[in-house]
């Protein structure tokens, strides 16, 4: 293993491979432990994790709360309503308070692009974003790489659509830099409304039709469609999108008869994905998406915890 | 009040296209001649040049000031503290303060408080519209007559083209002109970048480029329309610019300004969402950037302004897309634009053209010259002297310079209000 060159994890941009590679293959360890029952308390004991979270979340923050308590770790959660914090001196305020409080390992969510960067900048603590308004959210890439991988065998060479509202997804974002590193082919396919500007520069293949955006796809990854885009103006309405973007049954069989169905939850059944495919045990890996959560952010931690160890 | 004589300068004078090495003869308040051989009065002081280039003082066309109503910004003394260090004897001031300058004892106001500084004209806007709501148009005569400059809605766009098409008629009454921020707002609504790849990698809502072209397009109809004469301020895209190109050919009154980030920083300066980098319009591809250069030495663009939006702590220390946009622009106008004459792209008498006599000619002022007769605003510069930009030690109190870190060659060594030196 290379000794992890970043203090924190910001952005799956700017990660190289072998990082990524040997994040996924410490992650897969965690996985087998944690499918034998086994524990490794000893190795964040007397670290202290703060989950800071801006925006709800029940899963990934219970994700990384599992994933620290199996490795040992203090863990206290802080749910900061938004509606009570909409002046960002509050955040730096935050990480004044952070820092006195000697907070090791600092896992933030927050509704703005950019945030954790800018607390990063602030805090002494190692930072682990967990999802920033539109940029990234690298837990999420990552366990579903290790997904991918578990199923597939490998990323190289595969055909992944990652399909849906596009431009306002974060998990997008990161999964398309780690899908490009790892040197899968990466296909976005949504309506022009959903697209970001210039998505082709980052190196996707762009499709507004279900039916050339899987053919002939490994993978076939939902991203959720999230109310306020259809009172937005985005989409004309729910219907409308299922009829030409929800996953069904007969736009999977356009993929590849072996191919894998990915949703990083909590998922629209009837919008962005059908109930009969998102419950297929034959296609759809979304609860082993959830267990490699655990794992990958026990890989995260321990990763960054021992360049605290190192910087100590 | 007595006389000074500057001697062995490089004599600047864009108006008259002077440059030549010589001598400058100053007495109350007014230059009273210049030449290679200027004999001394008994009574003058005397400023040796040392051969550094003495020009008329700036002209920025555009500046917000923190006052009235954000004091904590800025006030109007360390504007003009700032102003100074920048060569900057003649400024116009926006009027979206709080309260907004829609009433004449607002301009007035500003007005005293700029001869009270003693170093800064301060020509204040009035608002286009009442309170810059983009409804109903503003006093144009009675805000006329107190003193304001020209009518615009500062950082906002009038975006109802009605209210437009009224006020381009109406200043033409009153032979004033209304300044147009050329952003279409519907489009650009929530946008905190430009429109494009940085902005989908770092997950930026954006603003398209076509935004700023079409309330461009829109307005140059209007003006067409009405007869009336619109300027657009800080123009930063090549679409854009090309129809300003065009609408001058056809030989309407349309002109407009930039600003020294639209032609020294491309988007790339956001970096990791630094917030000094946000501004609006925001900072464009290299292709715009280069086509503002381009506009700035064909002529397209009429003058360079400061574009000086003043903000503090709270306002920038913020995720980017919270904080506020805008930089400080004063100490830094004549630096960064002198960068151009130093890559090769304009002239020196070329850059204080637009710095000077044109800002001065458009807003119809005796100032921007070194004209006998002419106030003596002066400005000495060193055009090659080393210096670089470094936020938290600008004159003034806005240190949200966009340029932090720059390197610059060319440093105001001394700029004169009248006659009377203020800085240096």
């Amino acid at each position: 293993m290379y000794p992890f060159p970043h203090r924190h994890l910001l952005a799956i941009e700017g990660l190289e491979q072998p990082y990524i590679a040997d994040l996924l293959d410490l992650a897969e360890s965690y996985a087998l432990l944690n499918r034998q029952g086994k524990t490794q308390r000893d190795l964040l004991k007397g670290r202290t994790l703060i989950n800071l979270f801006f925006e709800d979340s029940t899963r990934t923050r219970t994700s990384f709360e599992l994933a620290g308590k199996r490795l040992g770790a203090d863990i206290v959660n802080m749910s900061v309503s938004t509606s009570s914090v909409n002046k960002g001196e509050t955040l730096l305020d935050t990480a004044a308070t952070l820092n006195a409080m000697q907070t090791d390992l600092l896992v933030v969510r927050h509704g703005i692009s950019g945030a954790p960067a800018l607390l990063a900048q602030k805090v002494d603590a190692a930072v682990i974003n967990a999802g920033d308004g539109t940029h990234e959210h690298p837990t999420q890439a990552l366990l579903d790489a290790l997904t991918i991988r578990r199923r597939k065998g490998r990323l190289e060479g595969l055909t992944v659509a990652i399909c849906g509202d596009v431009l306002h997804s974060r998990v997008a974002r990161s999964n398309i830099h780690l899908l490009l590193a790892m040197n899968s082919r990466v296909r976005v396919v949504g309506p022009p409304t959903l697209i970001p500007a210039e998505a082709a520069r980052l190196g996707v293949e762009v499709h507004h039709h279900m039916k050339t955006g899987l053919k002939d796809a490994d993978v076939v990854m939902m991203l959720r469609l999230q109310k306020e885009r259809m009172t937005g103006g985005l989409v004309p309405s729910a219907r409308e999108f299922f009829r030409f973007y929800g996953l069904d049954a007969e736009k999977l069989a356009w993929a590849k008869p072996d191919a894998i169905v990915m949703h990083p939850g909590p998922m629209n059944r009837g919008v962005e994905i059908d109930s009969a495919v998102a419950d297929d045990p034959a296609r759809s890996v979304i609860g082993e998406q959830v267990e490699m959560g655990v794992a990958v952010r026990m890989a995260v931690l321990d990763t960054l915890a021992r360049g605290l160890r190192r910087n100590a | 009040m007595s006389a000074t004589l500057f001697t062995s300068a490089r004599l600047l004078d864009p108006a008259s296209g002077l440059d030549t090495p010589g001598a400058l003869l100053v007495r109350d308040g007014v230059i009273l001649d210049h030449g290679g051989n200027l004999g001394r009065p008994d009574d003058a002081i005397t400023v040796d040049c040392a051969g550094a280039c003495l020009a008329p003082g700036l002209v920025d066309l555009r500046a917000a000031l923190g006052e009235p109503g954000f004091e904590h910004r800025e006030t109007i003394a360390s504007a003009a503290q700032a102003a100074a260090a920048g060569g900057i004897t003649t400024l116009c001031a926006l009027p979206d303060t709080h309260p907004v300058l829609d009433d004449p004892a607002l301009i007035q106001f500003v007005i005293r408080k700029g001869e009270s500084t003693g170093c800064l004209t301060i020509l204040p806007y009035a608002a286009a519209t009442a309170g810059c709501e983009g409804k109903d148009i503003s006093e144009f005569g009675l805000l006329k007559e107190a003193g304001a400059i020209a009518f615009t809605d500062g950082r906002k766009a009038i975006g109802n083209a009605r209210t437009m098409r009224l006020a381009l008629s109406y200043a033409r009454a009153f032979g004033s002109f209304v300044v147009q921020h050329p952003e279409e707002p519907t489009l650009a609504v929530g946008g905190a970048a430009t429109e494009g790849e940085r902005a989908t990698r770092m997950g930026l809502p954006g603003i398209p480029v076509a935004a700023e072209a079409m309330m461009v397009e829109r307005d140059i109809a209007l003006a067409r329309l009405t007869r009336g004469h619109v300027h657009f301020a800080h123009v930063s895209t090549a679409a854009a610019l090309a129809k300003v190109r065009a609408a001058k050919e056809e030989g309407l009154s349309v002109t407009c300004d930039t600003a020294p980030p639209y032609f020294d920083l491309n988007e790339t300066a956001i970096g990791e969402y630094r917030t000094y980098a946000k501004l609006s319009p925001p900072l464009r591809e290299e292709a715009d950037r280069l086509a503002v250069i381009a506009a700035l030495k064909d002529g397209t663009i009429d003058a360079i302004a400061s574009d000086h939006q003043p903000r503090d702590a709270d306002d920038k220390r913020l995720p980017f897309a919270q904080a506020e946009a805008g930089g400080a622009g004063l100490a830094t106008l004549l630096g960064v634009t002198l960068a151009r004459v130093h890559g090769g792209d304009l002239t020196l008498l070329q850059a204080l053209d637009l710095l000077t006599a044109q800002p001065a000619k458009l807003l119809g002022l005796e100032a921007g010259t070194l004209r006998k007769g002419a106030p003596a605003d002066l400005v000495l510069f060193h055009p090659e002297r080393g210096w670089r930009v470094e936020a938290g030690r600008l004159p003034g109190k806005a240190q949200n310079t966009p340029f932090d870190g720059r390197a610059l060659e060319g440093r105001v060594l001394g700029t004169w209000k009248a006659g009377r030196r203020v800085f240096g």
